[in-house]
């Protein structure tokens, strides 16, 4: 695999970032890698390992907890008290972050998830975060404006519920349960799971019903 | 509290603008950098923390903060705390560096 060999894989990014002004930072990263992995930190296969283990997390496994909580109050109760061990222990997800807390969205409260820090995000469930959570508007603007930045999702929160917006931590990490559509009750649990996107999970959108 | 004894990082509250809703594939190299992080903080003797990470990454000049990418503060900051913990040498990492600049 010439991705793995520390000696060739600059050549490939020059081929597939002609576009990367800032050759230093990848080289700095491949040269600390080859060290660790001299040194015996981890061996190149665990590399691929843990690299093919986070591109399998995605929004459809956080879309099937909430698809699970939707249609089971009891599981939903328990996902609200004990997020992150309901969702390792009922689900078979390992979070791996310190804490997951789980906020429900209702007709009182909507809620949305911020890192004003950084960049916390539960990865394990969701995925990496897109850009945008990363982005320096969406985390000094969130905790400030946050009906207004989700209008620039193309969200409008009525005026009458309340926005609550949390800040997460390395060591506690949020997922939004939205509100189910109206005229979706009765479903099975795989299909409601297909109209719950990342974003809802993150609160800068709602599910829609199904057209 | 006044916005001139903010850290770099400390932007909650601020106005930086609109949010774009962009996406962004990740690149390759930038996945390695994430999973370097990853393997050493999941370690049973987790070498560097997420904690330890985010220190070294508030620590970066602001100016150096506010000019590179997410990916590009990861490296530096994982590269700063295992050099400062003594798993890594700044001589030698400095050397195995220029060794791949000039492979190029």
């Amino acid at each position: 695999m010439p991705h793995d060999d520390p000696h060739t894989h600059v050549h490939d990014h020059a081929a597939i970032e002609a576009d990367e002004p800032q050759g230093y930072y990848q080289h700095l990263a491949a040269a600390t890698r080859s060290l660790l992995i001299e040194k015996g930190a981890f061996t190149a296969d665990d590399m691929r390992a843990m690299i093919e283990r986070i591109d399998e997390r995605s929004p459809a496994l956080g879309a099937k907890i909430v698809a699970r909580a939707w249609t089971d109050q009891a599981f939903k109760a328990r996902l609200l008290s004990r997020g992150k061990q309901t969702i390792k222990e009922e689900m078979e997800i390992d979070p791996v972050a310190a804490d997951i807390v789980v906020v429900e969205n209702t007709a009182e409260v909507h809620n949305v998830v911020v890192c004003t820090l950084c960049s916390c995000y539960p990865v394990f469930i969701l995925g990496r975060p897109p850009d945008w959570y990363k982005s320096y508007a969406y985390r000094s603007r969130a905790v400030r404006d946050p009906r207004g930045v989700l209008r620039e999702f193309g969200t409008e929160i009525d005026p009458a519920r309340e926005v609550r917006v949390h800040d997460s931590t390395a060591d506690m990490r949020y997922l939004v349960l939205p509100m189910q559509p109206e005229g979706t009750e009765g479903w099975p649990e795989e299909r409601l799971a297909g109209l719950v996107t990342r974003d809802t999970m993150v609160g800068t959108a709602e599910v829609r019903p199904a057209a | 509290m006044s916005d001139d004894i903010r850290q770099q990082h400390d932007m909650g509250g601020l106005d930086k603008g609109p949010v774009t809703p962009s996406e962004h594939e990740i690149e390759p190299w930038e996945k390695r950098v994430e999973a370097i992080m990853r393997l050493l903080s999941m370690r049973k003797d987790r070498i560097v923390t997420v904690d330890e990470l985010r220190r070294g990454i508030e620590e970066l000049p602001p100016e150096l903060y506010d000019t590179i990418g997410y990916y590009e503060r990861w490296i530096m900051s994982l590269s700063n705390i295992l050099v400062e913990k003594g798993v890594l040498d700044r001589a030698e990492l400095d050397a195995r560096v220029r060794e791949l600049e000039a492979a190029e």
